[in-house]
């Protein structure tokens, strides 16, 4: 039995780690949903469980990067912070100065400004780190009380809210989501995609002649693909909008709304859209482009990469403003969330950035590590977070919970790692 | 003698690591279709020389020259850019990436939307490893699940895929089985017949008298002397190694 399941997981080509993960995460919902009375797996929490994820899971494929470059980025919380700001001020006190209250292009020039700043930001630190070869840890160690104390004098510690209202939308709240025919769409899209590739993978191996898996491997990983899709976007659909929302949701369609009220889904929330979208992006770049590629062999061995001729300098400058770029995506998401921006947010979000990427697989020690593993680490953190909140544990008590699970998952990474001999 | 220009002159390069000197006023040059040994005890500055025409090291003093002409050679890519290939003593390879990543680390195939593309570079590293150790099938495990020999092959492999004019060689085949040292020797005759010009270090005696035109011995970062191996004996060259001196000075 054990040994068949060895074969049929080794065939479709899915590693052990990432089915281990998957296992925990299971494991993990059913225990919260049996100890909350059947609270914890439905719609509604899981929908707002994706949302939750998503800022910190935007930073995490980040994060993937630099510590599989053996770097650490522990600014990423106070970059945040600023990022979100600066972004806060500008939306809210500049730019309808000129364009007018609730202008269209608010939203865009807010974001493409804090994604410019990010960058900017990372790449700076970035320059630090490997042209003046100061260690990353003493130098984003620094960019935590630097962007911190930046974040307080944009506006004298002082909250800045509301933020505008289309740039709301990118948060979830009940209106930024796609509802239920856009998330049919996008799912249909996603599955499509992911049966293309596939498909190509497979003709392109054949082109060169090598043994391609069997061909029920392939319909299996398939059909596990769509089944997961389809799932989310029904789940995600199966939650209705709140009484209120639904009333301007029918007043905005001209819709009448009966006695009995109007189901009126949610769909999938754009930021889980965004992460989605840049989780792909991500993978891509990890797997399918020379910067990725060199990456990971500087992760693997910094002096043979620099010997290849890499010029992994550079390269850490890039790892960090791309690092940056993406705090400000997940700066994006969290302020619009809350709709207004204090300057306090996104403390502590280093460390779950980085309890997300280590517990999604990615070594410390340089040279392993994967953006799915790292999204799927997000959702195992956030989960665990969530849970124990609704089952009404204390917060002391759910650090000590967080802190202990961080350990024994990274113990148990090693101990799998030795094992396969990896 | 050879009168054309030969294809790399280093000249009275020096190189100082804190207070020592690795490298010590040494002198040495490589013509096209010839191999230079370069023997000389543990920590004689071997691997520090060559790493200076390889640009891993840059040279405190001295001058480089590519074909007579004066090389700047700042990093591993200016030398690649002279078509200087180098097998590393240490192998330089990036453990966690497989041999076809390490094969065309710097230097992927990619496909016409700039990706880069696994497939054809893994077509290719089975092809030339094919030729060069036939033995060799791991081609889809990171290359810390190799053997120290296997991965030898695939930095041996890696050196001569891209049509290098100057090789060079730090002990290539110290992790190697007879049969496969065989096939090491037969590549370097066969691309020495191409007019490559190889530095080959080696602890190897024997080897080195049966593969290179001229022995360099170093002793302490300075140059013992340079022979053709048809001048000299085994025993004169393990004492210019052992006592530094030259052996026509001797008689
Ligand atoms: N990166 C370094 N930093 C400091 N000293 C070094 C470094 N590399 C080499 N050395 C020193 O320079 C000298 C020459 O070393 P090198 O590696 O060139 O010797 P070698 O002739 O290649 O020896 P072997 O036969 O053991 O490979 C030695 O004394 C060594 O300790
Ligand atoms: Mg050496």
């Amino acid at each position: 039995m054990k040994k068949s399941l060895k074969k049929f997981v080794d065939a479709i080509g899915i590693d052990m780690r990432l089915l281990g993960m998957i296992g925990a995460l299971i494991m993990l919902w059913v225990v919260f949903d049996l100890v909350t009375g059947g609270r914890f797996l439905t719609p509604r929490n899981l929908f707002n469980l994706s949302v939750q994820t998503a800022s910190v899971a935007v930073m995490a494929t980040g994060m993937v990067f630099v510590i599989v470059t053996r770097h650490i980025d522990l600014s990423v919380g106070a970059m945040l912070g600023f990022i979100a700001m600066i972004m806060g001020s500008l939306q809210v006190y500049i730019l309808p100065e000129y364009l007018g209250l609730g202008h269209w292009s608010i939203w865009i020039i807010t974001v493409i400004v804090g994604i410019l700043l990010g960058a900017l930001i990372g790449a700076f630190q970035g320059w630090i780190i490997g042209y003046l070869a100061v260690p990353a840890f003493i130098v984003t160690l620094g960019g935590l009380l630097v962007w911190r104390g930046a974040a307080w004098w944009v506006t004298q510690g002082a909250t800045i809210a509301p933020v505008d209202v289309t740039f709301r939308l990118l948060g979830g709240g009940s209106s930024g989501t796609l509802g239920d025919t856009l998330s049919w769409a996008f799912g249909i899209f996603a599955t499509v995609a992911a049966l293309i590739m596939m498909v190509q993978s497979r003709r392109r191996r054949a082109k060169h002649g090598f043994t391609p898996k069997p061909l029920w491997a392939e319909f299996a990983l398939g059909g596990i693909a769509t089944f997961l899709i389809t799932g989310f976007v029904m789940i995600m659909n199966a939650y209705p909008l709140p009484k209120g929302a639904v009333k301007r949701y029918a007043e905005a369609n001209n819709l009448e709304v009966p006695a009995e009220g109007l189901f009126i889904s949610h769909g999938i929330a754009i930021p889980v859209v965004i992460v989605l979208a840049i989780g792909v992006m991500m993978t891509i770049i990890a797997t399918r482009t020379r910067f990725g590629r060199y990456i990971f062999a500087t992760g693997g061995n910094p002096d043979a990469a620099e010997l290849s001729g890499i010029n992994t300098r550079l390269l850490t400058v890039k790892i960090f403003a791309l690092m940056g770029a993406l705090v400000a995506v997940a700066a994006v998401i969290a302020s619009a969330r809350l709709g207004s921006v204090g300057n306090d947010l996104g403390t502590l979000d280093e460390l779950r950035t980085i309890a997300a990427v280590v517990i999604g697989g990615t070594a410390l020690s340089g040279g392993i590590g994967t953006i799915h593993g790292a999204i799927i680490g997000a959702v195992i953190m956030q989960s665990l977070q969530s849970g124990m909140a609704m089952v009404g544990v204390d917060a002391p008590l759910q650090s000590i919970v967080v802190g202990v699970v961080l350990v024994f998952a990274v113990w148990i990474d090693i101990v799998y790692r030795k094992r396969a001999g990896l | 003698m050879n009168k054309q220009t030969p294809l790399i002159e280093l000249k009275n390069i020096e190189l100082a690591f804190g207070g020592v000197k690795a490298v010590d006023d040494v002198s040495i040059d490589l013509y096209a279709g010839e191999v230079v040994g370069l023997l000389g005890h543990n920590g004689a500055g071997k691997s520090t020389l060559v790493k200076v025409l390889s640009g891993a090291y840059q040279a405190d003093s001295g001058e480089i020259y590519v074909n007579g002409e004066r090389a700047i050679i700042k990093n591993p890519r200016d030398a690649r850019t002279y078509n200087i290939e180098t097998i590393y003593q240490t192998l330089a390879l990036a453990d966690n990436l497989d041999a076809a990543s390490n094969l065309f680390l710097g230097r992927e195939i990619v496909n016409k939307f700039g990706f880069v593309d696994d497939d054809a570079m893994e077509a290719a590293t089975r092809k030339i490893m094919g030729r060069l150790n036939p033995n060799f099938s791991k081609f889809s495990s990171p290359v810390s699940a190799l053997s120290g020999g296997q991965r030898q092959s695939v930095a041996i492999t890696r050196a001569v895929y891209f049509n290098a004019k100057i090789l060079i060689m730090d002990e290539p085949t110290a992790a190697l089985g007879p049969q496969e040292t065989e096939m090491v020797a037969e590549l370097i005759n066969q691309l020495k017949a191409d007019g490559i010009g190889i530095f080959l270090i080696s602890h190897d005696i024997h080897d080195v008298m049966q593969l290179c035109d001229r022995i360099s011995v170093m002793k302490n970062g300075k140059l013992v002397g340079t022979e053709r191996v048809e001048d000299v004996t085994d025993d004169e060259i393990l004492a210019m190694i052992i006592l530094g001196k030259n052996p026509e000075k001797k008689s």
